[in-house]
């Protein structure tokens, strides 16, 4: 099974082998409203853990994306060009932003896990 | 938001109806306003096809009385008020010396008073700054028991009909008192999206009745601050504090028509040499419509250049246009740059992105003229 974590930015990784599916939580959906526009990374770029690595715009405002854990970008979610609305229906499946080539697993360690990330999201509500 | 904040923040009549429609509270002004219900995009879409309401109780109301209130008023804006007939409104501006805009107001004349309406944000200094310059003049009585409530959309006449039906003759930019199910208000066919509508004042302790009354109606869902700022955005709609402040005349904001023939020759009001001079010689710089060929929406405070890359001007709105289905934006650009078709390049988040000048509004307006 798939192991997911979770950032105080409210970003998740769903992570299988050594690579890591990135997006945002549904209670970061929630709080930015609608989005129209999706700013994603080039393939190929490397990212170390905490960089600011994509743009999500809602209706309201620009918001940055950091890197959950240190990596290369090997694929992007091409759809959200599209169909930036799927961040909103789906944030943690088809609304997926990019995936990274885990370059140390040992940064997953120190990010939340599912019952963490809900207490920290149910404080910040 | 901290506990401080929330305990300043005031409340309109509405605030608990806003609530119960699952309204996502902001403070907004010095008030706690509702930013949507649903989302933006969704009351936004329902806006240009059937009709939202508005909760604007935030904005200030007050009435003008004298000899002649409308005379005194011209001393401080450039529009003509005194000769405006019985039941017609216009939009004008409180000016400094400079001729840049203190706020930006509709002015309503009401027979025996003139019923001005200013931003929530200024009216504190609005309101003094009339009665005190207008003193001997005129008087100023300022309306904190009154909400107001903005009825916009396409079926926004129909609905409002089924509960007055003398509102259905209004032409836009005229008013009259309606009894809205039986509720005593004064109704301006008039708003700031672009739409047909009403912006309909009552007393705080009818507007909820009002609301729910006109919520009642088939069409009818309630709208935030969040579709508002969209939704003029679209129809090209300035707004104070972003597109024109006290650093930008009515010439520079493409407003040069609020000044007629009358007030032209007459001139008379503060900063009437700068705008004279720019009615005449043309402003250095104009707000313009920009629409990105891509889909990245630029915000306020985006850079704008040339093809060359020489800085030419500045965005004052910007965002995503549900009703174009892609970014939008209004900004200030060198005059020789403001020609339709002219192509711009946006810095945003240090990437040039390449847009166009683009003739306002980006959604024709749907006002009934009578």
């Amino acid at each position: 099974m798939a192991d997911v974590k979770y950032t105080k930015e409210h970003e998740w990784v769903r992570v299988e082998g050594d690579i890591g599916t990135i997006g945002i939580t549904d209670h970061a959906q929630e709080q930015l409203g609608d989005m129209v526009f999706i700013e994603l990374p080039d393939v190929g770029k490397t990212v170390d853990q905490g960089d600011e690595i994509a743009v999500i715009e809602s209706v309201k405002a620009a918001s940055e994306v950091y890197a959950p854990i240190g990596g290369e970008v090997v694929e992007v979610n091409e759809a959200l060009g599209d169909e930036p609305a799927k961040v909103n229906s789906d944030p943690m499946g088809e609304g997926w932003i990019f995936k990274i080539k885990i370059a140390d697993s040992a940064q997953l360690d120190g990010l939340l896990d599912e019952a963490a990330y809900k207490e920290l999201a149910e404080g910040d509500a | 938001m901290t506990d401080a904040q929330s305990c300043d923040l005031k409340r309109t009549p509405l605030y608990s109806l806003h609530l119960e429609l699952g309204g996502k509270m902001v403070p907004f002004a010095g008030y706690e306003m509702p930013v949507q219900y649903e989302g933006i995009l969704a009351e936004h879409l329902h806006a240009r096809d059937q009709a939202v309401l508005f909760d604007v109780s935030h904005m200030g109301q007050a009435r003008l009385t004298g000899e002649n209130p409308g005379k005194a008023l011209e001393t401080l804006v450039p529009g003509a008020i005194y000769d405006l007939p019985d039941g017609k409104m216009r939009y004008t501006v409180l000016l400094n010396e400079l001729g840049g805009i203190l706020d930006d107001l509709m002015v309503t004349q009401r027979g025996d008073h003139l019923f001005l309406v200013v931003n929530a944000a200024c009216k504190d200094d609005d309101f003094p700054f009339i009665a005190e310059r207008l003193k001997g003049q005129a008087d100023l009585e300022i309306l904190p028991d009154r909400a107001l409530m903005a009825l916009q959309g396409p079926t926004a006449a129909a609905a409002l009909a089924r509960l007055a039906p003398e509102c259905a003759h209004m032409a836009f930019m005229t008013a009259r008192p309606l009894a809205v199910n039986g509720i005593d208000c004064e109704a301006t066919r008039s708003g700031y999206t672009g739409e047909d509508g009403y912006e309909i004042s009552v007393a705080a302790d009818r507007a909820e009745d009002l609301a729910r009354a006109l919520l009642d109606q088939p069409g009818v869902k309630p709208a935030g601050l969040g579709a508002r700022d969209s939704l003029r955005l679209e129809a090209g709609l300035s707004l104070y504090g972003s597109d024109i402040d006290e650093t930008t005349t009515p010439i520079e904001a493409s407003l040069g028509w609020i000044v007629n023939k009358r007030r032209r020759e007459e001139a008379g009001f503060p900063g009437a040499d700068t705008i004279l001079g720019q009615i005449a010689e043309g402003p250095a710089r104009r707000i313009v419509g920009i629409k990105p060929d891509g889909k990245a929406p630029a915000r306020a405070h985006t850079e704008i250049q040339d093809g060359a890359g020489n800085t030419i001007g500045e965005i004052t709105s910007g965002g995503y246009g549900p009703s174009v289905g892609g970014p939008v934006a209004m900004g200030y650009v060198k005059t020789e740059f403001a020609k339709p078709d002219t192509p711009l390049q946006l810095i945003v988040r240090g990437r040039a992105l390449p847009a166009r000048v683009i003739k306002l509004p980006f959604t024709q307006h749907r006002y009934y003229r009578g």
